[in-house]
């Protein structure tokens, strides 16, 4: 006996509305956002132009990607409205069992759209990943070679700039800053602004990963490699981000946070805090040196003290 | 049953009397709970499989709840940054390797011999082996609650995962079910591998498998490759742990970056793994629905092998940010752009196959019709993902978060619903209900989308993943609560599913053998199938079987044929 297979259309019709007007109510929402809702959909910018370049290049990706989200959705639902079962209608569909010029089509527009996204990415690469000349003079340098990757030094800027480095360490559950002159700072980089600061990336327990979501891409922070990272920052301001790769149970709380200040500010705050670790460090010594002298006094009575 | 009575022997030729066959130490078959401990019979071996992956899938996502209840409002208290460590690794580890993996397996020890006319596995003892395996490694990892769950995350990347930093049980609880379960699956794998190439009915050659055993295939193939790769790497992490090694321990001359390498050359197929016999699943679905043969047959069976190809040479696009050259990572780049081509054919036939058809709305058709608009939602952003310029904004947020639930949930675990719907009634000879089925598709369908769509959102605004807290001043707040609610949705339309299963499993409508008009040869027999499956085994002209088996009895009788299985006891048809 025949089964009643096919349900009366008015079950499905609603549903597939309301899938309809959810998808559209997407695409609306993201087609109308203003641009103050644009980072919704995109990543963080503004900082530095390697975020820049990084956004502009997804956004090209997302374009391409809401035309293929378009199409496959659009085909899908619409096969799925247009070709439900019909109360009376045929019980069997079109025995097709494939086509192959549509079949190699999709394959090759497939591909090719793919080849076009290559190219894209490799126009784009070389703005995110070299670091940008230096726009201010008079800031130290090191002309260092990276064994581990190619990130290439950047170019001396006009006046002759260059620009600055700074060693990071990732420990549970901080990031360590050494400046060039020796100064060193902990959870938060002081930094000048409209400079190319070129970050070696170290770690001396478990991996952690650098990330300031405005100055572009994180890298990881990997024991025993030196890993490389740059932003320009074009404004004053403090620019927060975090940890990005489990580190243990602080992980959450590994934040860092960059403040982009005038360069004489800059200068200030590095011999401001070369001085106070010179000062506390000779403070240290001292106190080591007391402390060396009364336990060895100690130990010589309680040697005295045991002879007798 | 062995006799003496040489009357009732069979006569050989010439009249002569036939060898005699006699059976020493025949025992009863164990009755009750026994007869499941001890079976070996690939349909029971199948069902025991089903309950125990979707006791672990409950388990994982209660695990995922109280990580949303967290996450619904920053400076949350529910949980300790430890306990919240210990949920991420322990959600993530049995996701996969106590539920998307072995349920897959499920499907297959169930469906393979049915769908390929055989009357058990190859190896039945292994087949039973595999399945205790899996059994015991999930207790092994799940004892771990007892002392210290793992809190490295389901990846356990070194020196995270070292002793000095993890001292406790719960990393070594984690070796042990990688271990297990790998060697379950390993010994499972082969056991597909020699039935599907050995045991197929007569006249069923490769072109004319059906799809989803294609894919159970080359889902074995790709276990087989991938999984010694991460027994080794886990047994150097024991040794590191333990006796004193250095493999992973840069302090001693190793190399924490070989941990990486190691685990994702097996993770990323494993990603294939997870999802291919999905796609199988829906391959055999979408036509019995939409009264249509598969459209492009062939072009799926290759995209199969393409892409678990394929998947084998994408493995360092996990490690984008690590200290690698360029020209590596376009490498990496370039073959994942690679796998978009196959998987794209994929829902492009799916679509094709539903065009033109006469598409009957039951509840099987709903789960398979929404892991293509699903999927293509992680296969873009997996896309955007590969482009490693890109990637390096959103490696490690909740961006990658979201883009592998579109493919792990919204394609394998939405296809596994799917599967379940349409096997459910072949299982137990009991139909589940429509309307439960259906509300439990729409509240997990909507669920799905709140808890996952706003977290492309809350990564690239900087939310990183694995942090048990996050700042009020990242702008978060919001996607997070949506997401939290989302989850909770999602989760009571799970419960639907498990509800309606386990109502139907008593009081279900009676199925029937063939309830969908199905196109391969499980629905030949009766629901559930007898022991040994096939009385006679049907000689198989096509990809579809049934279709061509129920055209010769309208030819034959003059009738249409409804339901044609094998008649009970019948001595063949």
């Amino acid at each position: 006996m025949i089964p009643r297979a096919l349900p009366p259309r008015r079950s499905s019709t609603p549903r597939l509305v309301v899938l309809l007007a959810i998808v559209a109510g997407l695409l609306v929402a993201l087609v109308a956002s203003p641009a103050a809702l644009a980072d919704t959909f995109t990543p963080e910018s503004g900082g530095s132009p390697n975020a820049d370049a990084i956004d502009s290049l997804y956004k090209i990706i997302l374009y391409v990607a809401i035309v293929i989200f378009l199409i496959v959705e659009g085909t899908l639902i619409w096969s799925l409205v247009k070709y439900r079962a019909r109360r009376g209608g045929p019980q069997e569909g079109a025995q097709i069992h494939g086509n192959t010029p549509l079949e190699l089509g999709w394959t090759v527009g497939a591909a090719l759209i793919l080849v076009v996204l290559t190219v894209v990415t490799f126009l784009y690469l070389g703005d995110i990943k070299n670091p940008a000349p230096s726009g201010k003079a008079e800031l130290a340098s090191a002309a260092g070679q990276f064994a581990t990757i190619d990130q290439p030094n950047p170019p001396t800027g006009e006046d002759g700039a260059k620009p600055l480095e700074i060693d990071v360490n990732g420990q549970q559950y901080l990031w360590r800053y050494t400046y060039p002159n020796g100064a060193f700072s902990y959870h938060d980089l002081t930094v000048p602004v409209d400079t190319t600061v070129v970050l070696k990336l170290s770690a001396s327990d478990v991996i952690h990963s650098w990330w300031i979501p405005k100055f572009g891409g994180k890298m990881d922070a990997v024991p025993g490699y030196t890993n490389k990272a740059w932003f320009k920052a074009s404004e004053t301001g403090d620019y927060i981000g975090q940890c990005a790769e489990l580190c243990g149970s602080g992980h959450a709380d590994m934040r860092a946070v960059v403040h982009v200040v005038a360069e004489g500010e800059y200068q200030d705050f590095i011999e401001r805090k070369k001085d106070e670790i010179e000062t506390a460090g000779e403070e240290l010594a001292k106190q080591r040196e007391e402390r060396e002298q009364a336990d060895s006094g100690e130990q010589g009575n309680q040697r005295q003290t045991e002879n007798q | 049953m062995a006799t003496n009575d040489a009357a009732a022997r069979p006569a050989g030729l010439n009249g002569a009397l036939a060898p005699e066959v006699t059976m020493h130490g025949l025992q009863d078959e164990p009755k009750g709970w026994l007869a499941w401990l001890t079976t070996t019979d690939h349909k029971k071996i199948g069902i025991m499989y089903f309950v125990a992956t979707f006791v672990f899938f409950i388990l994982g996502g209660v695990e995922a709840l109280i990580m949303r209840a967290q996450l619904a409002q920053p400076s949350s208290t529910l949980v300790s940054p430890e306990t919240y460590n210990g949920l991420v690794s322990m959600h993530g580890t049995t996701m996969i390797f106590l539920f998307v993996v072995p349920v897959m397996a499920a499907f297959g020890n169930y469906l393979v011999p049915l769908m390929i006319g055989a009357r058990d596995m190859a190896f039945p003892r292994l087949n039973a082996l595999s399945l205790w395996l899996l059994v015991f490694g999930g207790i092994a990892f799940y004892a771990s609650l007892f002392f210290e769950p793992p809190q490295a995350g389901w990846t356990s990347y070194t020196p995270l995962s070292d002793d000095a930093y993890m001292p406790g049980g719960g990393i070594d609880a984690w070796i042990f079910l990688i271990h297990l379960t790998g060697l379950s699956s390993l010994v499972g794998a082969i056991n597909f591998v020699a039935t599907i190439h050995n045991m197929r009915a007569p006249g069923m050659s490769w072109g004319r498998m059906p799809l989803f055993v294609w894919s159970i295939l080359v889902y074995s193939y790709l276990l087989i490759a991938a999984l010694p790769t991460i027994a080794a790497a886990v047994t150097m992490l024991l040794a590191d742990r333990h006796f004193g090694t250095a493999f992973f321990d840069p302090v001693g001359g190793g190399d924490p970056m070989l941990w990486q390498h190691m685990f994702w050359f097996f993770g990323h197929p494993e990603v294939y793994i997870m999802i291919l016999p999905a796609f199988g699943i829906i391959s055999e679905i979408l036509p019995v629905f939409s009264r249509k043969p598969i459209f492009g047959y062939k072009a799926i069976a290759a995209a199969t092998v393409a892409i678990a190809f394929l998947g084998l040479l994408v493995w360092a696009h996990h490690m984008f940010t690590t200290p690698t050259s360029t020209v590596v990572l376009i490498f990496f780049m370039l073959s994942s752009f690679a796998i978009a081509v196959p998987t794209g054919i994929k829902i492009f036939n799916w679509i094709a196959t539903l065009w033109k058809g006469s598409i009957v709305f039951k509840t099987p058709l709903y789960f398979a019709a929404a892991l293509p608009a699903l999927f293509v939602v992680g296969g873009i952003s997996g896309v955007m993902l590969a482009v490693f310029p890109v990637d390096w904004q959103l490696h490690d947020t909740y961006f990658v978060v979201a883009h592998l639930h579109y493919v792990l949930f919204g394609g394998s675990v939405f296809g596994i619903f799917a599967g379940v719907y349409f096997w459910f009634p072949k299982m137990t000879g009991r139909m589940m209900s429509e309307g439960l089925g259906k509300l439990s598709f729409w509240v997990m369908f909507v669920g799905f989308n709140l808890t996952f769509l706003v977290q492309h959102s809350a990564g690239l605004s900087g939310m990183p993943r694995r942090i048990y807290d996050y700042d009020a001043a990242l702008g978060v707040s919001d996607y997070n609560l949506i997401s939290t609610i989302g989850s909770f949705l999602l989760g009571i339309g799970v419960l639907l599913t498990v509800i309606n299963a386990l109502r139907s499993y008593r009081h279900g409508k009676l199925a029937g053998n063939d309830p969908w008009k199905g196109n391969t040869l499980e629905w030949f027999v009766q629901s559930p199938p007898p022991a040994n499956n096939f009385d006679v085994v049907p000689r198989v002209r096509s990809v579809e079987p049934m279709k061509d088996i129920r055209r010769e009895i309208a030819k034959t009788t003059g009738t249409p044929a409804g339901s044609v299985a094998q008649p009970v006891g019948s001595a063949g048809w």
